[in-house]
């Protein structure tokens, strides 16, 4: 298998390149958004982080330590077309599948991390992104570590089926396990976090944040208008409409996350 | 039959619903209403009562037959309410030992301003969840149509049997169709990829049995004959489900769903295998 690079927060933040707001679509320095968290300098807009820039937010620095970075699947149940998008989108993200999973310590404390990339199929759950998180939740249970999560995703992955759909049972029963033992999970739902990941492990953190203006929902919107016949509010499944719901604990910034964090961490840490 | 002859067959009235498996292989049976938190949806049925004489609870997601049941059920599409009624009477059966029987029909979890506001995706997430060690037995009877999460949700067991014409999948054919090909009209081709049906299903490891159903459900013989054999399979497995200790039952039901996409070997701990591979006394 050929060797992907992968752009690192160094690389954006010496980056010569533009690119367009996903909201204005006005031109910005790479480098100047990278500075600035991924939020538009121009309207504000919370784009899309890459998930291996999203580890170099969050960690103390050098403490990442990454499991199973090239674990790749095959065509379970041999989809047309689907190696080729798996090709794809490996090249567009530099990632072998749509998730990183590892340990780190932040603010000084150890703990799990996943990050799913949004650039991978959209965050889409398969067999390998679903099976990664489950190896990571049995491993914080088995050395009593807790978990902090970012969902990035479109849901279950159409290509592989139902082995897709099976991973949101796998892994909300290592949730479970990890839970019953004690531990703490954390999980912020990133724009967007909709369908099966909603529908499983992005619901059942101890604590459960996400970001200003990210989408956080089950059903697309334009399905239940379609549906429905029904016209539907601006901010629907935004993460400010998830809070006033109660289904989240809370809508953190970018800039203050690490910090968030390291508390909660911190008033969960094992005596 | 090619896997898009068989969703429509599924969703054709006059097919077996949850009320009719109820009525057929559960005496006594006494319906619960009611999550306890906002409403009854009406699109699940949930109760207790006997099957052949072994006290169970059963939920089934219920489709209705006419028009105007079948508008009151939201055909069969759950809401919040109605995952959150169905893990209320799980709690119940764990709380005195019985087995959990699901029956799952539906073409999705149900869409909508309200379903969405309620926490659609945060009530599926809390059964996986709950489901996953649950302490009594588990059997789940896919009967029909099974779509997405809004299946899952209920499909969550021990055991999963499936009518030979039922399907289950992780996105509706029309809606993979028109993702996949902007073309929602391109579903039978959606269906044939998807392996959805229950010979593939069982060859993924995904269930374990596939029902023979009858030519016609509205063959009063040879539906009488489909219920009591499968009165009689049910029974036989429910029997020796309840003989595994509760430990060993939540060991197998964590493996079965763990082994299913097993690719990561970084970090995960070595399995306890004491009691995974002991089989029950049956």
């Amino acid at each position: 298998m050929e060797l992907l690079k992968h752009k690192t927060l160094s690389d954006y933040l010496s980056s010569d390149a533009t690119v367009l707001c996903e909201k204005c679509k006005e031109e910005v320095s790479e480098r100047r958004l990278a500075a600035e968290y991924f939020i538009c300098p121009k309207c504000g807009k919370y784009n899309r982080v890459p998930a291996r820039v999203r580890v170099e937010y969050l960690v103390d620095a050098a403490s990442f330590r990454e499991l199973n970075e090239k674990v790749v699947g095959g065509n379970p149940i041999d989809f047309p077309d689907y190696e080729d998008k798996v090709e794809s989108s490996r090249k567009k993200s530099g990632e072998y599948e749509g998730v990183i999973t590892g340990t780190a310590t932040i603010g000084g404390f150890k703990t799990c991390l996943f990050v799913m990339e949004s650039k991978f199929m959209m965050g889409s759950m398969g067999t390998v992104v679903g099976d990664k998180i489950t190896a990571l939740f049995e491993y914080a249970a088995e050395n009593r570590l807790p978990v902090i999560g970012y969902t990035v995703s479109g849901g279950a992955r159409m290509q592989e089926g139902m082995l897709s759909l099976w991973q949101m049972a796998k892994v909300s029963g290592a949730v479970k396990r990890h839970s019953d033992a004690g531990n703490f999970y954390l999980v912020c739902a990133a724009d967007p976090t909709t369908g099966g990941v909603t529908a499983s492990f992005a619901m059942l953190g101890d604590v459960i944040i996400s970001e200003p203006g990210a989408l956080v929902g089950f059903a697309g919107k334009r399905v239940v208008e379609q549906v429905t016949g029904e016209k539907l509010p601006e901010n629907f499944q935004s993460a400010e409409f998830q809070l006033q719901n109660g289904f989240l604990d809370g809508i953190v910034p970018r800039a203050e996350q690490k910090a968030y964090l390291t508390r909660l961490l911190k008033i969960h840490a094992k005596r | 039959m090619q896997a898009y002859d068989r969703i429509k067959c599924t969703r054709r009235a006059g097919r077996a619903t949850a009320a009719d498996y109820i009525a057929n292989i559960i005496h006594d049976f006494t319906e619960l209403h009611g999550d306890r938190r906002f409403g009854d949806d009406p699109a699940v049925i949930g109760g207790v009562g006997f099957l052949s004489g072994i006290p169970v609870t059963v939920i089934g997601i219920e489709k209705g037959h006419a028009l105007d049941e079948r508008m009151r059920r939201n055909f069969g599409c759950v809401s919040p309410e109605g995952y959150r009624k169905a893990l209320r009477l799980m709690h119940e059966a764990e709380k005195f030992g019985r087995p959990v029987i699901c029956i799952v029909d539906t073409q999705g979890a149900s869409c909508g301003k309200g379903a969405e506001e309620r926490g659609e995706g945060q009530s599926i997430a809390e059964n996986l969840y709950e489901m996953m060690t649950l302490k009594v037995p588990v059997v789940t009877l896919m009967v029909g149509e099974g779509s997405s999460g809004g299946a899952l949700a209920l499909a969550v067991a021990d055991r999963i049997w499936m009518m030979e014409n039922a399907y289950f999948t992780v996105v509706s054919p029309e809606a993979c169709a028109s993702i996949l090909y902007k073309d929602s009209s391109r579903a039978p081709d959606a269906a044939e990829s998807l392996k959805l049906d229950a010979e593939n299903l069982i060859r993924l490891g995904i269930i374990e049995r596939i029902i023979d159903e009858p030519a016609d459900f509205n063959d009063p013989q040879a539906t009488a004959f489909f219920f009591a054999s499968l009165d009689n399979s049910l029974t036989y497995e429910i029997k020796g489900l309840l003989k595994i200790d509760t430990e060993t039952l939540l060991a197998e039901r964590y493996e079965k769903y763990r082994k299913i996409g097993r690719c990561a070997t970084e970090g995960v701990p070595r399995p306890k295998v004491k009691s995974l591979f002991r089989r029950d006394k049956r």
